[in-house]
């Protein structure tokens, strides 16, 4: 009997039903490998047994993303799988998403380890390559012999439990997850060493590829500033006494949402700042140096806008991860529109 | 500029009745150093401990780390902050005391003071867990504000180390190495066939207990300006700053600039090493502007085939970093980065706060976000009450027994961005 049982999801295409016309197939499972997983249970070995497959219409799948995702859970669930894998779907965009979805699906939900391959520019590899192991493969299904080892290898890693290495040596799409390594030589001779190739012209291995970073347009300017509310956003750590929201002093998780009505100014005995990046002894001494309240107060009675609104929104700006920095904007920026804020203050230190 | 800088191995400290080096050990007298620090009436006591590689021992919340020196000709250690400013530095015979640090702890001064573990998992990302540490606990007055405590804790260090540093100026060097640069055109005519390399020091001038000093200059105060390189081996810039652990550029590190010290390896064989532009990471954006400018001012009037640029800090001073980077190839200097990161705690995010499509070769220090459990130890030199709040913990993360949880940013050093340590990270 084989020690470790898997799980395949594959299209309508791949399982023989037929193409285009059959895409809106209801998922199904069936017993044993069909279609590619006859070659991957070969590629695996009498250690692996491929106990199901399911089988799902790309078209189904994209137009019903929540039903067939829970069906196929529950198909998949049933045969307590060890690994769960789904294509590879080379080029195929929709069959790609299906993939992508149905890996992270099971792994948040069933907790086993997941594993798709793909072809680079797949729109499914953009969409999920942080969250998944995806196998890079060719354009086509013509390379379907070249990727069976590569995913068997993986598959074989994963349920034993052994240690996944770089992408270049297991042959999946870099996830853009950063991590440490000790090398030979010291930062300072590796550098020394690219800069000797580069002004030779010969090529050189950064060792971190620039990102794109999101450009955000400046909002358009405010018609009437006489009739505009106001907030403060700030990243400068400014919170009530007693950090009730537990906000980090550095690389901060959240951000707090605080209320100012009937307050002339910010008191230090009512505000603090627990910014890890400054010096706070003025901070914590006068906060109104960060949430310029005494201010905006004398603003606003001489009418030199319309209101001040009556929440503040504070995190730690120090350190912060850009997908947390990125999180904070969409949901503090919601709270805004929601509260009919025509303007904001943005106070970083 | 020539020196002549001698090394004496130290294997290890030992408390005496006198301070003194022999066959390899220093002896110190720890009323002397006592009394020597609380000189300063900011300071209300001082305890002396001592550290070795391998002990169960953790030091924190660590301020700065100083490697004793002297000058025997050319000037003093230290110049404008303990030794006089004039002559300047750089030239003559320097001894070390390598192996060995002076270590400033204490209470807190902000959040930015780190750890250091001499044994156990944390040791293999510090590089002061490999040398033996003679440790200042500094009390200081109560109700000090914090840049005057953080004043008295640099200076406490600095004046220990050049005490120390004294009692060794009659002590034969184990080995001895000749540093030397010439005045540019001499120096280009050199190795005429070979590329001619600068290198853009950063330093920390944030403000608001991030700075540093050259000469005694508050870099806050400079502009762009050229550095022989060895005036950075006799203390021409020291740190005064409570930057992130992981990212602080101790004196020590200045010390033993990596950079400059592999450039010198490098010097007269693949490369010519022209020397150091000195500039800045100021907050105000008029600064960042005219002071890229003018960094890329230097290295073409120096006649630059390339440059290493090293930042110390992260965040805003990647913009400097990026700035200067753009600015210097655009100029015709090819750049090499050398940085840490930091993609949060999964390692998911960008690891820089800023980018250009000229920073296209990057050599990196690792990425500060990574955890770690750091066990208990059998003795804290300093004290733990702070280490939730310090940079890399979190509310929480400390246990009863004295472990706790947090990122590598807590270490001192841990992914200093010059390029001093072996770790570095990729992508998965």
């Amino acid at each position: 009997m084989a020690k470790y049982k898997i799980v395949h999801y594959i299209n309508q295409f791949f399982a023989g039903i037929g193409g285009e016309e059959k895409a809106d197939w209801e998922p199904e499972v069936r017993e044993g490998a069909v279609g590619p997983g006859l070659g991957l249970s070969a590629a695996l070995g009498s250690d692996y047994e491929i106990a199901a497959t399911v089988i799902c219409g790309d078209n189904y799948f994209g137009e019903n993303l929540d039903k067939a995702t829970d069906t196929l859970i529950a198909m998949i669930g049933k045969y307590k799988p060890d690994v769960f894998i789904a294509g590879p779907a080379f080029n195929a965009g929709r069959y790609g998403v299906a993939c992508g979805t149905i890996c992270k699906a099971v792994e948040e939900r069933l907790g086993i380890p997941v594993l798709t391959g793909m072809y680079e520019e797949n729109p499914g590899a953009d969409m999920f390559r942080k969250d998944l192991i995806i196998v890079r493969t060719p354009n086509s299904s013509a390379g379907m012999r070249k990727v069976l080892p590569v995913l068997a290898s993986l598959i074989r890693k994963m349920a034993e439990k052994q240690e996944i290495l770089g992408p270049d040596e297991e042959g999946y799409l870099e996830r853009g997850i950063r991590i440490n390594y000790f090398t030979e030589e010291r930062g300072s001779e590796r550098a020394i060493q690219m800069l000797v190739k580069k002004l030779k012209g010969e090529p050189f291995k950064t060792d971190l590829i620039m990102p794109k970073f999101d450009r955000v347009d400046p909002a358009a300017p405010i018609k009437d500033i006489r009739k505009a509310r106001i907030a403060v956003v700030t990243s400068g750590g400014i919170i009530p006494t007693g950090n009730p929201d537990h906000i980090e002093s550095s690389n901060a998780t959240k951000w707090g949402k605080y209320d100012l009505t009937g307050m002339d100014r910010m008191s230090p005995d009512d505000f603090t700042s627990i910014h890890g990046g400054y010096d706070r002894q003025f901070a914590i001494a006068n906060p109104n140096v960060v949430v310029p309240l005494d201010a905006l107060r004398e603003l606003e009675k001489a009418g030199e806008f319309g209101e001040l609104a009556n929440y503040f929104y504070t995190t730690t700006g120090t350190g912060t991860a850009t997908a947390s920095a990125a999180k904070f904007g969409t949901e503090i920026g919601k709270q805004l529109i929601d509260d009919h804020v025509d303007g904001v203050i943005l106070v970083s230190t | 500029m020539k020196l002549e800088l001698g090394k004496i191995f130290i294997k290890d400290i030992q408390f005496d009745t006198k301070t003194f080096v022999s066959d390899g050990v220093l002896h110190v007298c720890s009323e002397d150093i006592k009394k020597l620090v609380l000189e300063d009436d900011k300071l209300k006591d001082c305890t002396v401990e001592i550290a070795r590689p391998g002990e169960s021992v953790r030091i924190t919340p660590v301020k700065d780390v100083i490697e004793p020196r002297v000058k025997i000709s050319g000037g003093e250690m230290f110049p404008g902050v303990i030794g006089k400013v004039s002559p300047q530095v750089g030239s003559g015979k320097t001894l070390a005391l390598d192996g060995c640090s002076v270590v400033t702890c204490g209470r807190i001064v902000g959040f930015q003071e780190g750890v250091i573990d001499m044994s156990g998992p944390a040791a293999p990302y510090c590089p002061f867990s490999k040398t033996s540490n003679l440790c200042l606990v500094l009390e200081p007055k109560e109700g000090l504000e914090t840049h005057v405590y953080e004043k008295a804790a640099r200076m406490a260090g600095l004046k220990t180390a050049d005490f120390i540093g004294r009692t060794a100026r009659d002590v034969k060097p184990d080995k001895t190495e000749v540093f030397e640069t010439k005045p540019l055109f001499e120096q280009a005519a050199q190795y005429p066939d070979l590329p001619k390399i600068g290198y853009i020091h950063m330093l920390q001038s944030q403000g608001l207990l991030h700075d540093t000093y050259y000469y005694g200059v508050d870099a806050k105060q400079i502009v762009p300006t050229y550095m022989y390189p060895t005036e950075i081996f006799d203390g021409a810039i020291v740190s005064g700053n409570c930057v992130a652990p992981c990212d602080k550029v101790t004196t020590y590190h200045h010390l033993h600039n990596p950079v400059i010290e592999d450039c010198y390896k490098h010097h007269g064989k693949d490369i010519n090493f022209m020397g150091v532009i000195l500039t800045n990471e100021n907050v105000f954006l008029a600064d960042k502007e005219r002071h890229s400018d003018m960094v890329a001012k230097l290295c073409s009037w120096m006649g630059l085939d390339g440059v290493l640029i090293t930042e110390e800090g992260y965040g805003n001073p990647d913009t400097d970093l990026m700035m200067n980077c753009k600015k210097v190839e655009r100029a015709g200097t090819k750049v090499v980065l050398i940085t840490d990161e930091f993609p949060g705690k999964d390692g998911k995010s960008h690891s820089l706060a800023d980018v250009c499509d000229e920073a296209n070769a990057l050599s990196s220090c690792g990425q500060g976000n990574a955890t770690l459990l750091f066990p208990a130890m059998d003795k804290i030199i300093g004290t733990q009450e702070f280490i939730e709040t310090q940079i890399g913990g979190w509310n929480g993360c400390k246990n009863s027994d004295g472990s706790f949880e947090a990122e590598l940013q807590i270490i001192i050093a841990s992914t200093i961005a010059n390029g001093f340590n072996k770790l570095a990270a990729r992508g998965y």
